[in-house]
């Protein structure tokens, strides 16, 4: 639906598209980021689940958090031409974890290679 | 599209100011790629600074853990504040798209005013942990940890300066297409750290009081 809106507007003239998005988008985000911050809490403080499904869960949570700022706030989507932000930002992403799995993995055999 | 085509054929003038239009908005939109870029290199800061935080986490040196330094209330109310400023943010770049400056404005102030309350929490949490004995040098873990969260504290404390810094040139100049440039590299910035502070919420504080 968005995207379609984008599309037709993409062209027009700067004042007259309102391509950057709705009240009801905003309202949409804002609700789904507090359910994505209020059931890690409930998961960490209400529930007895084991340790490794309590950390899959928040962490899944954290990066769908990621992924409704971006769309919904930071509309990635948006701009005309090539998406180069969308590039550069899969690029950083992939360093990112390459940086902190890599270092996560390499130090966990730490007391092995000393 | 149709319209645009339309409008060069009407007459030459009108197609001269669209296409001079259209090359002021490349250039601002440019820029914005540009803060893009900045904000993937933020990234690269950030991921390294985890990487040292969860390497480093559990060499306490027999100093506090995280368990017994983190205070739930404290970083709950952290979270929604900040999840409030990014929306409110959100917001004051619809007023902007509207045209209403004080309205804008108006926004722009309550986004500060939690900005303000989210970095005086967090003032206030490391001095009760320097009270506690729990400095930088106490143990690696807190070197990791007034560093990671320092560092997304002052990135805070800069977006502060630099809204303020905005609202005194909306006053100014009102809504121009290079204020609302400016105030879309803000608002951009603003949800970024908000994203960035989920993690720390999840993998600092969340699995430090598991």
């Amino acid at each position: 639906m968005s995207q379609q809106h984008t599309g037709a507007a993409g062209h027009g003239h700067h004042d007259e598209h309102d391509d950057h998005g709705s009240l009801k988008a905003y309202i949409t985000g804002f609700i789904i980021s507090i359910v994505l911050t209020v059931i890690p809490l409930l998961v960490v403080f209400e529930t007895s689940m084991n340790k490794t499904g309590v950390i899959i869960t928040i962490i899944t949570m954290a990066v769908i958090q990621l992924i409704v700022q971006l769309f919904f706030f930071m509309h990635i989507r948006e701009g005309e031409g090539p998406k180069y932000n969308v590039m550069a930002l899969i690029l950083g992403l992939f360093i990112v974890l390459v940086i902190v799995a890599g270092s996560v993995w390499i130090m966990s055999f730490n007391s092995v290679v000393q | 599209m149709q319209h645009a085509t339309s409008h060069s054929h009407s007459n030459g003038a009108g197609a001269h100011t669209h296409s001079h239009d259209h090359g002021h908005h490349d250039q601002e939109s440019m820029k914005v790629l540009g803060f893009w870029i900045f904000l993937v290199t933020d990234c690269l800061l950030f991921g390294t600074l985890f990487a040292t935080y969860v390497v480093l986490k559990a060499h306490t040196d027999g100093g506090p853990t995280g368990k017994e330094l983190f205070e739930i209330p404290g970083f709950v109310a952290e979270t929604f504040i900040l999840l409030t400023s990014s929306f409110t943010s959100g917001l004051a770049v619809l007023a902007m798209n509207r045209k209403k400056v004080n309205q804008l404005i108006g926004w722009l102030i309550v986004t500060v005013l939690l900005g303000a309350a989210f970095v005086g929490l967090e003032i206030n949490e490391f001095v009760n942990m320097v009270h506690e004995g729990a400095t930088i040098s106490t143990s690696a873990f807190l070197t990791a940890f007034f560093v990671l969260v320092g560092t997304h504290g002052l990135h805070v404390s800069v977006g502060l300066i630099w809204m303020i810094a905005l609202m005194v040139q909306l006053k100014m100049r009102g809504v121009t297409p290079v204020t609302q440039r400016k105030i879309t590299v803000i608002s951009l910035y603003w949800h970024f750290l908000d994203v960035v502070w989920i993690f720390l919420f999840t993998i600092v504080y969340l699995m430090g009081v598991m």
